[in-house]
Protein backbone atom coordinates (compact mmCIF):
# COMPACT_ATOMS: atom_id res chain seq x y z
CA UNK A 1 0.00 0.00 0.00
CA UNK A 2 1.32 3.63 -1.13
CA UNK A 3 1.80 5.86 2.46
CA UNK A 4 1.80 9.31 2.21
CA UNK A 5 5.38 9.74 3.04
CA UNK A 6 6.11 12.37 5.58
CA UNK A 7 7.38 15.75 4.48
CA UNK A 8 9.57 18.80 6.36
CA UNK A 9 10.53 21.97 6.03
CA UNK A 10 13.68 21.72 4.23
CA UNK A 11 12.33 19.34 1.92
CA UNK A 12 9.55 21.41 1.03
CA UNK A 13 10.61 22.80 -1.94
CA UNK A 14 12.61 19.54 -3.85
CA UNK A 15 9.17 17.13 -2.59
CA UNK A 16 6.49 19.27 -2.86
CA UNK A 17 6.61 22.57 -5.22
CA UNK A 18 8.89 21.13 -7.96
CA UNK A 19 6.53 18.09 -7.95
CA UNK A 20 5.62 16.89 -11.48
CA UNK A 21 2.78 15.43 -10.27
CA UNK A 22 -0.04 17.24 -8.36
CA UNK A 23 0.75 16.80 -4.70
CA UNK A 24 -1.91 16.49 -1.10
CA UNK A 25 -0.37 17.33 1.39
CA UNK A 26 -2.05 16.43 4.94
CA UNK A 27 -1.53 18.99 7.41
CA UNK A 28 -1.96 17.36 10.58
CA UNK A 29 -0.58 16.86 14.11
CA UNK A 30 -0.22 13.87 17.02
CA UNK A 31 -2.78 15.97 19.43
CA UNK A 32 -5.83 16.15 16.67
CA UNK A 33 -8.45 13.74 16.59
CA UNK A 34 -10.20 14.52 13.58
CA UNK A 35 -6.41 14.15 11.61
CA UNK A 36 -6.37 10.73 13.04
CA UNK A 37 -9.45 10.57 11.05
CA UNK A 38 -8.49 11.93 7.81
CA UNK A 39 -5.24 9.62 7.59
CA UNK A 40 -6.86 6.82 6.84
CA UNK A 41 -8.58 8.04 4.07
CA UNK A 42 -5.87 9.78 2.70
CA UNK A 43 -4.09 6.67 2.74
CA UNK A 44 -6.40 5.06 0.63
CA UNK A 45 -6.74 7.87 -1.94
CA UNK A 46 -2.66 7.46 -1.96
CA UNK A 47 -3.66 3.91 -3.22
CA UNK A 48 -6.21 4.81 -5.51
CA UNK A 49 -4.15 7.70 -7.39
CA UNK A 50 -0.82 5.94 -7.17
CA UNK A 51 1.64 7.30 -10.10
CA UNK A 52 -1.15 10.02 -10.52
CA UNK A 53 -0.51 12.17 -7.62
CA UNK A 54 2.36 12.24 -4.87
CA UNK A 55 1.08 12.07 -1.12
CA UNK A 56 2.54 13.85 1.75
CA UNK A 57 2.13 14.16 5.19
CA UNK A 58 3.38 17.28 7.54
CA UNK A 59 3.42 17.68 11.09
CA UNK A 60 2.75 21.02 11.84
CA UNK A 61 4.46 20.93 15.74
CA UNK A 62 7.44 20.06 13.63
CA UNK A 63 7.85 21.91 10.96
CA UNK A 64 5.96 25.31 12.12
CA UNK A 65 8.22 27.56 9.05
CA UNK A 66 5.95 25.82 6.28
CA UNK A 67 2.82 25.62 8.09
CA UNK A 68 3.08 29.43 9.23
CA UNK A 69 3.93 30.35 5.67
CA UNK A 70 0.76 28.65 4.10
CA UNK A 71 -1.29 30.11 7.01
CA UNK A 72 -2.36 27.19 8.65
CA UNK A 73 -4.56 27.90 11.17
CA UNK A 74 -6.89 24.87 11.89
CA UNK A 75 -6.16 21.28 11.47
CA UNK A 76 -6.62 19.40 9.28
CA UNK A 77 -5.83 20.87 6.49
CA UNK A 78 -5.43 19.68 3.07
CA UNK A 79 -3.59 21.59 0.39
CA UNK A 80 -3.37 20.15 -3.59
CA UNK A 81 -0.48 21.50 -4.97
CA UNK A 82 -0.10 21.52 -9.17
CA UNK A 83 3.30 22.94 -10.72
CA UNK A 84 4.32 24.98 -7.20
CA UNK A 85 0.67 26.30 -7.19
CA UNK A 86 -2.38 25.80 -4.66
CA UNK A 87 -4.73 24.47 -6.53
CA UNK A 88 -7.46 23.62 -3.61
CA UNK A 89 -7.63 23.78 -0.33
CA UNK A 90 -9.50 21.63 2.38
CA UNK A 91 -9.90 22.74 6.03
CA UNK A 92 -11.33 20.28 8.60
CA UNK A 93 -13.03 16.76 8.36
CA UNK A 94 -13.98 16.00 4.73
CA UNK A 95 -15.71 12.38 3.58
CA UNK A 96 -13.52 10.71 1.07
CA UNK A 97 -15.80 11.77 -1.94
CA UNK A 98 -14.81 15.50 -1.67
CA UNK A 99 -11.21 14.42 -1.50
CA UNK A 100 -11.42 12.39 -4.40
CA UNK A 101 -13.41 15.54 -6.51
CA UNK A 102 -10.95 18.00 -5.87
CA UNK A 103 -7.77 15.50 -6.68
CA UNK A 104 -9.84 14.62 -10.21
CA UNK A 105 -10.22 18.33 -10.85
CA UNK A 106 -6.44 18.91 -10.16
CA UNK A 107 -5.80 15.99 -12.33
CA UNK A 108 -7.95 17.44 -15.49
CA UNK B 1 -27.84 12.05 -7.23
CA UNK B 2 -31.38 10.80 -7.86
CA UNK B 3 -30.63 8.27 -10.15
CA UNK B 4 -32.10 4.61 -8.93
CA UNK B 5 -29.46 2.92 -7.26
CA UNK B 6 -28.59 -1.02 -8.12
CA UNK B 7 -26.80 -1.76 -5.17
CA UNK B 8 -29.74 -2.19 -1.97
CA UNK B 9 -27.91 -4.05 1.06
CA UNK B 10 -30.64 -5.44 4.01
CA UNK B 11 -30.15 -4.80 7.75
CA UNK B 12 -32.58 -5.25 10.35
CA UNK B 13 -31.15 -1.92 12.09
CA UNK B 14 -29.40 0.71 10.67
CA UNK B 15 -28.40 3.48 13.04
CA UNK B 16 -27.51 6.67 11.53
CA UNK B 17 -24.80 8.93 13.05
CA UNK B 18 -21.44 7.95 15.15
CA UNK B 19 -21.96 9.63 18.34
CA UNK B 20 -22.01 7.71 22.35
CA UNK B 21 -25.65 6.93 21.26
CA UNK B 22 -25.26 5.22 18.01
CA UNK B 23 -22.35 3.41 18.95
CA UNK B 24 -24.26 2.14 22.53
CA UNK B 25 -27.16 1.53 19.94
CA UNK B 26 -24.63 -0.26 17.64
CA UNK B 27 -23.04 -2.68 20.66
CA UNK B 28 -27.15 -3.65 21.44
CA UNK B 29 -28.29 -4.07 18.60
CA UNK B 30 -25.56 -6.00 17.56
CA UNK B 31 -25.26 -8.31 20.45
CA UNK B 32 -29.02 -8.79 19.72
CA UNK B 33 -27.94 -11.06 16.72
CA UNK B 34 -29.70 -8.28 14.65
CA UNK B 35 -27.78 -7.25 11.38
CA UNK B 36 -26.60 -3.62 12.23
CA UNK B 37 -25.21 -1.18 10.24
CA UNK B 38 -24.16 2.40 11.47
CA UNK B 39 -24.09 4.91 9.13
CA UNK B 40 -21.25 8.37 9.74
CA UNK B 41 -21.08 11.18 7.58
CA UNK B 42 -18.27 12.69 9.23
CA UNK B 43 -15.67 11.34 12.38
CA UNK B 44 -16.89 8.88 14.68
CA UNK B 45 -17.81 9.94 18.40
CA UNK B 46 -19.08 13.30 16.98
CA UNK B 47 -18.93 16.12 19.35
CA UNK B 48 -16.88 14.06 21.33
CA UNK B 49 -14.56 13.56 18.72
CA UNK B 50 -12.83 17.24 19.75
CA UNK B 51 -13.35 16.79 23.43
CA UNK B 52 -10.07 16.47 24.58
CA UNK B 53 -10.79 15.40 27.86
CA UNK B 54 -13.95 13.11 29.35
CA UNK B 55 -14.44 13.46 33.02
CA UNK B 56 -18.09 12.82 33.45
CA UNK B 57 -18.36 9.16 31.66
CA UNK B 58 -18.78 6.83 35.21
CA UNK B 59 -16.35 4.48 35.81
CA UNK B 60 -13.86 6.04 33.80
CA UNK B 61 -12.17 8.91 35.23
CA UNK B 62 -10.89 10.49 32.45
CA UNK B 63 -10.38 10.01 28.49
CA UNK B 64 -9.39 11.28 25.71
CA UNK B 65 -12.95 11.94 23.48
CA UNK B 66 -11.81 10.86 20.40
CA UNK B 67 -9.99 7.74 22.09
CA UNK B 68 -12.99 6.53 24.13
CA UNK B 69 -14.89 7.02 20.74
CA UNK B 70 -12.55 4.53 19.13
CA UNK B 71 -13.12 2.08 22.15
CA UNK B 72 -16.87 2.08 21.44
CA UNK B 73 -16.79 1.17 17.52
CA UNK B 74 -14.38 -1.27 18.31
CA UNK B 75 -16.54 -2.96 20.78
CA UNK B 76 -19.48 -2.63 18.87
CA UNK B 77 -17.46 -3.71 15.61
CA UNK B 78 -16.11 -6.84 17.54
CA UNK B 79 -20.43 -8.08 17.88
CA UNK B 80 -20.38 -7.44 14.17
CA UNK B 81 -21.72 -3.75 13.82
CA UNK B 82 -20.96 -2.65 10.73
CA UNK B 83 -20.14 0.76 9.89
CA UNK B 84 -20.23 2.68 6.50
CA UNK B 85 -18.87 6.81 6.15
CA UNK B 86 -21.48 8.17 4.11
CA UNK B 87 -24.43 10.94 4.38
CA UNK B 88 -27.50 10.14 4.43
CA UNK B 89 -29.73 11.68 1.91
CA UNK B 90 -33.08 10.64 2.97
CA UNK B 91 -35.62 8.06 4.77
CA UNK B 92 -38.28 6.74 2.94
CA UNK B 93 -40.61 4.08 3.90
CA UNK B 94 -40.73 1.09 1.82
CA UNK B 95 -43.65 -1.06 2.68
CA UNK B 96 -43.01 -1.94 6.32
CA UNK B 97 -39.48 -1.33 6.49
CA UNK B 98 -37.84 1.63 5.75
CA UNK B 99 -35.44 2.87 2.75
CA UNK B 100 -32.15 4.93 4.18
CA UNK B 101 -30.48 7.09 1.00
CA UNK B 102 -26.45 7.20 1.24
CA UNK B 103 -23.93 7.68 -1.22
CA UNK B 104 -22.74 4.11 -1.59
CA UNK B 105 -26.69 2.87 -1.95
CA UNK B 106 -29.98 2.45 -0.34
CA UNK B 107 -29.91 0.33 2.78
CA UNK B 108 -33.20 -1.44 3.72
CA UNK B 109 -33.96 -2.06 7.51
CA UNK B 110 -36.60 -3.28 9.42
CA UNK B 111 -35.95 -0.39 11.89
CA UNK B 112 -34.01 2.91 11.62
CA UNK B 113 -32.52 4.45 14.96
CA UNK B 114 -31.47 7.82 14.49
CA UNK B 115 -28.68 9.30 16.27
CA UNK B 116 -27.34 12.21 13.89
CA UNK B 117 -26.70 14.51 17.10
CA UNK B 118 -26.04 18.05 17.06
CA UNK B 119 -24.09 20.53 15.48
CA UNK B 120 -22.67 23.88 16.66
CA UNK B 121 -24.20 27.26 15.65
CA UNK B 122 -22.22 29.93 14.25
CA UNK B 123 -22.90 33.44 15.04
CA UNK B 124 -24.05 34.42 11.25
CA UNK B 125 -21.35 37.39 11.38
CA UNK B 126 -19.78 39.27 8.54
CA UNK B 127 -16.12 37.75 8.35
CA UNK B 128 -17.21 34.27 10.31
CA UNK B 129 -17.45 32.21 7.49
CA UNK B 130 -14.97 33.53 5.08
CA UNK B 131 -12.01 33.85 7.85
CA UNK B 132 -13.32 29.62 9.12
CA UNK B 133 -10.04 27.94 9.55
CA UNK B 134 -7.44 31.10 9.34
CA UNK B 135 -8.39 32.35 13.38
CA UNK B 136 -12.31 31.65 13.38
CA UNK B 137 -12.79 27.96 14.97
CA UNK B 138 -15.42 26.17 16.61
CA UNK B 139 -12.67 23.52 17.67
CA UNK B 140 -9.95 25.13 20.06
CA UNK B 141 -8.58 21.53 21.12
CA UNK B 142 -7.74 21.39 16.98
CA UNK B 143 -6.50 24.68 16.11
CA UNK B 144 -5.70 26.20 19.61
CA UNK B 145 -1.80 25.24 19.06
CA UNK B 146 -1.35 27.98 16.31
CA UNK B 147 -2.12 30.77 18.76
CA UNK B 148 0.61 30.26 21.34
CA UNK B 149 1.34 33.40 23.65
CA UNK B 150 -1.06 35.24 21.36
CA UNK B 151 -4.32 37.14 22.14
CA UNK B 152 -7.72 35.14 21.68
CA UNK B 153 -11.61 35.28 22.31
CA UNK B 154 -13.83 32.81 23.09
CA UNK B 155 -17.60 33.45 22.20
CA UNK B 156 -19.94 31.86 24.74
CA UNK B 157 -20.73 31.64 28.38
CA UNK B 158 -21.61 27.75 28.83
CA UNK B 159 -19.83 24.53 29.69
CA UNK B 160 -18.35 24.21 26.12
CA UNK B 161 -16.97 28.09 26.28
CA UNK B 162 -15.21 27.54 29.69
CA UNK B 163 -13.79 23.84 28.74
CA UNK B 164 -12.08 25.15 25.30
CA UNK B 165 -11.64 28.36 26.77
CA UNK B 166 -9.05 27.04 29.75
CA UNK B 167 -7.55 24.60 27.34
CA UNK B 168 -6.34 27.58 25.26
CA UNK B 169 -4.85 28.88 27.74
CA UNK B 170 -2.09 26.12 27.50
CA UNK B 171 -1.47 28.24 24.40
CA UNK B 172 -2.60 31.66 24.47
CA UNK B 173 -1.14 34.44 26.38
CA UNK B 174 -4.63 36.20 27.15
CA UNK B 175 -8.24 34.49 26.86
CA UNK B 176 -11.19 36.68 26.51
CA UNK B 177 -14.31 35.68 27.46
CA UNK B 178 -17.08 37.46 25.57
CA UNK B 179 -20.30 36.58 26.58
CA UNK B 180 -23.63 38.39 25.90
CA UNK B 181 -25.40 38.30 29.67
CA UNK B 182 -23.41 39.08 32.48
CA UNK B 183 -23.02 36.02 34.36
CA UNK B 184 -22.05 32.51 32.93
CA UNK B 185 -24.35 29.79 32.23
CA UNK B 186 -21.41 27.20 33.20
CA UNK B 187 -21.44 24.81 35.75
CA UNK B 188 -20.30 25.75 38.76
CA UNK B 189 -16.77 23.85 38.78
CA UNK B 190 -15.98 24.84 35.23
CA UNK B 191 -17.13 28.43 36.46
CA UNK B 192 -14.89 28.51 39.68
CA UNK B 193 -11.89 27.26 37.19
CA UNK B 194 -12.00 29.76 34.73
CA UNK B 195 -12.47 32.48 36.82
CA UNK B 196 -8.80 31.18 39.07
CA UNK B 197 -7.37 30.97 36.05
CA UNK B 198 -4.80 34.16 35.51
CA UNK B 199 -4.95 34.26 31.64
CA UNK B 200 -9.06 34.39 31.22
CA UNK B 201 -10.27 37.55 31.49
CA UNK B 202 -14.18 38.02 30.45
CA UNK B 203 -16.20 40.97 28.79
CA UNK B 204 -19.87 41.20 29.98
CA UNK B 205 -22.59 41.75 28.15
CA UNK B 206 -20.78 42.17 24.45
CA UNK B 207 -22.16 40.91 21.27
CA UNK B 208 -19.79 40.02 18.44
CA UNK B 209 -20.90 41.90 15.41
CA UNK B 210 -18.00 41.12 13.30
CA UNK B 211 -14.10 39.41 12.48
CA UNK B 212 -12.20 41.51 10.96
CA UNK B 213 -8.95 40.31 8.85
CA UNK B 214 -8.45 40.06 5.16
CA UNK B 215 -6.45 36.55 4.91
CA UNK B 216 -6.31 35.93 8.48
CA UNK B 217 -7.97 36.96 11.74
CA UNK B 218 -6.74 40.34 13.41
CA UNK B 219 -9.66 41.38 15.37
CA UNK B 220 -13.57 41.66 16.20
CA UNK B 221 -15.69 44.14 16.41
CA UNK B 222 -17.82 44.44 19.29
CA UNK B 223 -21.07 45.97 20.75
CA UNK B 224 -22.04 46.24 24.50
CA UNK B 225 -25.36 46.05 24.65
CA UNK B 226 -26.11 47.93 27.39
CA UNK B 227 -24.58 51.04 26.79
CA UNK B 228 -24.46 50.21 22.49
CA UNK B 229 -21.00 51.46 22.34
CA UNK B 230 -18.90 49.77 19.55
CA UNK B 231 -15.62 49.24 19.65
CA UNK B 232 -12.71 46.63 18.64
CA UNK B 233 -10.52 43.94 20.27
CA UNK B 234 -7.33 43.29 18.32
CA UNK B 235 -7.11 39.22 18.00
CA UNK B 236 -5.34 35.96 16.27
CA UNK B 237 -8.32 33.91 16.86
CA UNK B 238 -12.23 33.74 18.06
CA UNK B 239 -13.25 30.51 19.31
CA UNK B 240 -16.81 30.51 19.34
CA UNK B 241 -19.31 28.56 21.18
CA UNK B 242 -22.88 29.13 21.25
CA UNK B 243 -25.02 26.19 21.41
CA UNK B 244 -26.06 23.79 19.21
CA UNK B 245 -29.08 22.50 16.91
CA UNK B 246 -29.91 18.42 16.13
CA UNK B 247 -29.08 17.82 12.51
CA UNK B 248 -32.42 16.31 11.59
CA UNK B 249 -33.07 18.17 8.55
CA UNK B 250 -33.26 14.81 6.39
CA UNK B 251 -36.64 13.93 8.63
CA UNK B 252 -38.68 17.25 8.31
CA UNK B 253 -41.91 16.08 7.71
CA UNK B 254 -41.38 12.73 8.42
CA UNK B 255 -41.25 12.62 12.42
CA UNK B 256 -42.60 15.17 14.77
CA UNK B 257 -40.48 17.66 15.98
CA UNK B 258 -40.17 20.43 18.78
CA UNK B 259 -40.16 24.26 17.43
CA UNK B 260 -36.38 22.85 17.62
CA UNK B 261 -35.86 20.50 15.41
CA UNK B 262 -35.93 18.02 17.83
CA UNK B 263 -37.51 14.64 16.86
CA UNK B 264 -40.39 13.92 19.87
CA UNK B 265 -40.00 10.72 21.44
CA UNK B 266 -41.78 8.44 24.00
CA UNK B 267 -39.66 6.82 27.31
CA UNK B 268 -38.60 3.66 24.91
CA UNK B 269 -37.01 7.00 22.33
CA UNK B 270 -39.72 5.82 19.62
CA UNK B 271 -41.16 8.56 17.18
CA UNK B 272 -44.36 8.96 15.82
CA UNK B 273 -43.61 6.68 13.17
CA UNK B 274 -43.48 2.63 13.70
CA UNK B 275 -39.40 1.34 13.40
CA UNK B 276 -38.38 4.76 13.43
CA UNK B 277 -36.27 5.85 16.38
CA UNK B 278 -34.41 8.55 17.68
CA UNK B 279 -31.79 8.91 20.80
CA UNK B 280 -29.41 11.33 21.80
CA UNK B 281 -29.04 14.82 21.04
CA UNK B 282 -31.78 14.92 18.16
CA UNK B 283 -34.13 14.10 20.57
CA UNK B 284 -36.04 16.45 22.94
CA UNK B 285 -35.21 17.08 26.03
CA UNK B 286 -31.99 15.48 25.49
CA UNK B 287 -29.58 16.16 28.85
CA UNK B 288 -27.03 15.96 26.27
CA UNK B 289 -24.23 14.35 27.90
CA UNK B 290 -22.15 11.14 26.90
CA UNK B 291 -23.45 8.92 29.61
CA UNK B 292 -27.41 10.18 28.93
CA UNK B 293 -26.65 9.40 25.20
CA UNK B 294 -25.46 5.99 25.48
CA UNK B 295 -28.61 5.27 27.59
CA UNK B 296 -30.94 6.56 25.26
CA UNK B 297 -29.19 4.49 22.39
CA UNK B 298 -29.24 1.41 24.58
CA UNK B 299 -32.97 1.68 25.25
CA UNK B 300 -33.39 2.41 21.21
CA UNK B 301 -31.92 -0.70 19.96
CA UNK B 302 -33.89 -2.69 22.94
CA UNK B 303 -36.79 -1.01 21.92
CA UNK B 304 -35.98 -1.76 18.05
CA UNK B 305 -35.29 -5.26 18.91
CA UNK B 306 -39.15 -5.62 19.97
CA UNK B 307 -40.62 -3.55 17.63
CA UNK B 308 -38.92 -6.40 14.90
CA UNK B 309 -40.09 -9.33 17.00
CA UNK B 310 -43.52 -8.04 17.08
CA UNK B 311 -43.69 -6.86 13.85
CA UNK B 312 -41.67 -9.34 11.88
CA UNK B 313 -41.30 -12.67 13.54
CA UNK B 314 -43.42 -15.46 13.94
CA UNK B 315 -42.53 -15.99 17.68
CA UNK B 316 -44.52 -13.51 20.24
CA UNK B 317 -42.06 -10.96 21.65
CA UNK B 318 -43.12 -11.45 25.53
CA UNK B 319 -42.20 -15.52 24.85
CA UNK B 320 -38.58 -14.14 23.27
CA UNK B 321 -37.77 -11.81 25.87
CA UNK B 322 -38.65 -14.51 28.34
CA UNK B 323 -36.28 -16.92 26.60
CA UNK B 324 -33.42 -14.62 26.57
CA UNK B 325 -33.68 -14.17 29.95
CA UNK B 326 -32.42 -17.87 30.60
CA UNK B 327 -28.88 -17.41 31.67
Amino acid sequence: MAKPADVNDSEWDREVLKSELPVLVDFWAPWCGPCRMVAPIVEELADEFSGKVAFYKLNTDDNVDTASKYGIRSIPTLLVFKDGQIVDQLIGFRPKSDLKRSLEKALS
Amino acid sequence: MTEARENQREYDIVIIGGGPAGLAAGLYAARGRHRTLLIERGVIGGQISLTELVENYPGVPTINGFDLAQTMLKQSESYGMETEYSAVAGIEKAGAKWLVKTEPGDMLAKAVIVTSGAEYNRLGIPGEERLTGKGVSYCATCDAAFFKEQDVAVVGGGDAAMDEGLFTTRYADRVTVIHRREELRASAILQDRAFANPKMQFKWNTVVEEVLGDREVTGVRVRDVVTGQRSEIPLAALFIFIGQHPNTDFLKGLVRMDAGGHAIVDEWMRTDQPGLFAAGDVRQNSARQVASSVGDGVTAAIAADHYITDKFSEQPAAALATANRQP
